[in-house]
């Protein structure tokens, strides 16, 4: 789970992380506001959407001026944003954060996260602050410094010293640097965060390190125990029907293709979408049913993928374990009259009680086409629909 | 032979008196040498009662030390897993297999940094197979965890997956076309887990009685690559390779917490070229990976 970077910089505060003092603004009249009771002569207008690369979409704007204040402001809320990381359709901005400016000498880069090799919690810190972190790393790996973390130990003074004077931050300011490091490496751990990444972390012109911007995702795992950031889920920035599915304890999202896929397992649910495309088509969608689907939650999971305007046709993979053929055929069979399905179908299903199942698909009545390997399903659906 | 169970294995299940635990403790009693298998269950508000014929005991190490087990398969639910882990490591069990979906990564990272710890000093060393995985079975002796007995056969394929449906996908073509597995064994989705696809390659390359092997592995993390590569410097037998996720968009979780795309290394193309490049017969097409392993005996 994502949350915007006016949320981050809350829990950063929480854990003394120095952040520059902003006002979270849902309106125009609000960032004005917001910028005169801030005082001073500069401020920062930044768009508050869950996807990054923001500033070079033009939702991120200095103004020098209340008035340029109000026009960055009302420019920036109701856009749609594009960057990198939205897709071209863009994501629309509805909440704005505005904040003082600030006098930044340097930038460094710094991020907390799981490292799957050590099995510890890796920080990391660069000079290259500012910067696309994945370039840095590609083109001058040397200058990103980590330092490994057991968990029962946490991050120790001396590791933090290391990270700080490695980067290159200056004597005077190191032990800011240290306290800001401990601040998120604590922040990350208490939050059960999988990523807490604060890109640039500044140096002020008087020494001050303070962190200008704020990127957390969260383990979705441990939700259940963090009903503090569960609050902060803002379901504006969702896909709907993603969104839709997890109500029903579906895994789905979205892609572009027009082939809908049901499958049980993720694994086989990634492989039957890679077969899709093998054979000349594109998945419309990953879904995971999950080990016990129900009739209900088939036809939930085909109304979800049919309300997808791009989809043409549907292949179902299962194969039956725990999960009865039976079970889904009948499910299937129930779904596609509910739903009056007027694409094509192929259903390839194995194992547990498959004959059963067959006999339920062709009984129906319905023009359901039947395939026996994954490949022979991706072959019949891709002409089915071509 | 086989690799980590067989038909003489004693095994503990906690989280046997749970729906979960119930429904797939009788399943498994079921199969093949089952009924001898399964020897104890852990509840401690439950010691002394009994469920299926099978004891239950107040701690992993009473079950233990009254029935000789060795191994242990949880099926508690995600908030307490990462405990009855260590429970099962504190009783120096041999394996642990961890079924539990959607335990919090912190409680993964603490409980592995503690096993690390309790090997550095000298305690005996405790495999973990998990969690968010199907188990592990070695057919028609014994199968520990929720995968469908009835589609494996005896054999001398061994097949390796983080996912459970890909590995009964996998397991499913070898029986069809007549050929029987060793061991199969799934390492599970989660981001921070024990066993990983290096290990089960190091056990079924030292198994007599494994003549070839399906590895599968899916976007996201090292596991694969650092298996491919292990395997190019000392594996003796052939490998067929699949990665599932070509088509998996950046920066999404694919319903495993560990199918996630963060990097370039993570991708399955990426991860395809490693293993072709380690000398693994490598398919992008998951249809084809009996056919394929068949052709190489």
């Amino acid at each position: 789970m994502k949350i915007h970077e006016y949320q981050g910089k809350e829990l950063l505060k929480k854990f003394g992380v120095v952040v520059p003092r902003g006002v979270f603004c849902p309106t125009v009249e609000d960032a004005v506001k917001a910028a005169e009771s801030l005082g001073g002569k500069v401020w920062v207008v930044k768009a508050q959407i869950h996807a990054g690369g923001r500033g070079k979409g033009g939702g991120v704007k200095v103004a020098k001026s209340l008035d340029e204040v109000r026009q960055y402001a009302s420019q920036i809320l109701g856009m749609q944003l594009v960057t990198h990381q939205t897709g071209p359709a863009g994501q629309k901005v509805r909440r704005l954060l505005v904040e003082e400016g600030a006098d930044i000498r340097k930038e460094y880069y710094v991020a907390a996260l799981t490292d799957r090799t050590t099995q510890k919690v890796a920080m990391m810190a660069s000079s290259e602050g500012g910067m696309d972190i994945e370039k840095v790393a590609h083109d001058t790996p040397e200058k990103i410094l980590k330092v490994f973390i057991d968990p029962e130990d946490g991050l120790s003074d001396a590791q933090a010293t290391e990270l700080a004077v490695g980067i290159g931050v200056p004597a005077e300011s190191v032990a800011q640097a240290v306290a800001a490091l401990k601040g998120l490496y604590r922040c990350y751990m208490e939050t059960d965060a999988s990523l807490a990444e604060i890109n640039p972390l500044i140096l002020e012109g008087n020494g001050n390190i303070k962190a200008i911007d704020a990127k957390f995702n969260f383990d979705s795992n441990s939700l259940y125990r963090q009903p503090e950031i569960v609050a902060f889920r803002d379901l504006d920035e969702e896909d709907p029907d993603e969104l839709e599915a997890s109500k029903h304890d579906l895994s789905y999202i979205s892609l572009d293709g027009n082939i809908g896929c049901l499958v049980n397992g993720a694994g086989l649910a990634m492989a039957t979408m890679d077969t899709i495309k093998l054979f000349g088509a594109e998945p419309a969608n990953f879904l995971d049913v999950g080990g016990g689907a129900t009739t209900e939650k088939v036809t939930e999971a085909f109304q979800i993928m049919l309300k997808n305007p791009k989809v043409k046709g549907i292949l179902v993979n299962i194969f039956g374990g725990i999960m009865r053929c039976d079970t889904i055929a009948t499910g299937v069979v129930a779904a596609a009259r509910e739903t009056h399905l007027s694409v094509p179908l192929v259903v390839r299903m194995k194992g547990t009680n498959e004959d059963i199942g067959k006999k339920i698909l062709s009984e129906s009545g319905l023009p359901i086409i039947t395939a026996d390997s994954m490949a022979e399903a991706a072959t019949k659906i891709v002409a089915a629909v071509s | 032979m086989s690799i980590l169970i067989n038909k003489d294995t004693k095994i503990i299940t906690q989280g046997i008196t749970g729906k979960t635990g119930q429904f797939h403790t009788e399943k498994c009693q079921e199969y093949a040498n089952g009924k001898n298998c399964f020897v104890a269950g852990v509840n401690p508000k439950k010691a002394g009662e009994s469920i299926f014929g099978i004891p239950i005991f107040g701690s992993v190490k009473d079950a233990a030390a009254q029935t000789g087990a060795t191994v242990s398969v949880i099926y508690v639910p995600p908030p307490g897993a990462a405990a009855a882990i260590w429970e099962a490591v504190e009783a120096d069990l041999d394996l642990v297999v961890c079924i539990t979906e959607g335990i919090p990564v912190r409680d993964m990272l603490v409980v592995r940094n503690k096993m690390l710890r309790k090997e550095a000093a000298g305690g005996k060393k405790t495999l973990l197979l998990g969690p968010n995985c199907p188990g592990l079975i070695t057919p028609e002796e014994v199968k520990i965890g929720i995968m469908p007995g009835h589609i494996h056969r005896k054999g001398r394929i061994g097949v390796v997956s983080r996912s459970g449906t890909l590995t009964y996908e996998a397991v499913g073509q070898l029986t069809e076309i007549g050929l029987g597995q060793s061991s199969a064994v799934g390492t599970g989705g989660d981001p921070i887990n024990g066993l990983k696809h290096i290990d089960i390659m190091r056990l079924f390359n030292d198994d007599p009685d494994t003549d070839a092997v399906i590895m599968i592995g899916e976007i996201g993390g090292p596991d694969e690559a650092d298996a491919a590569l292990w395997c190019k410097a000392n594996m003796k037998k052939p490998i067929v390779g699949f990665i599932a996720g070509v088509t998996a968009p950046a920066g999404k979780r694919m319903g495993h917490a560990g199918a996630l795309i963060s990097g370039g290394a993570d991708t399955a193309d990426a991860k395809l070229a490693i293993m072709e490049e380690c000398g693994f017969k490598v398919t992008r097409d998951p249809s084809e990976m009996g056919k394929l392993i068949k052709a190489m005996l």
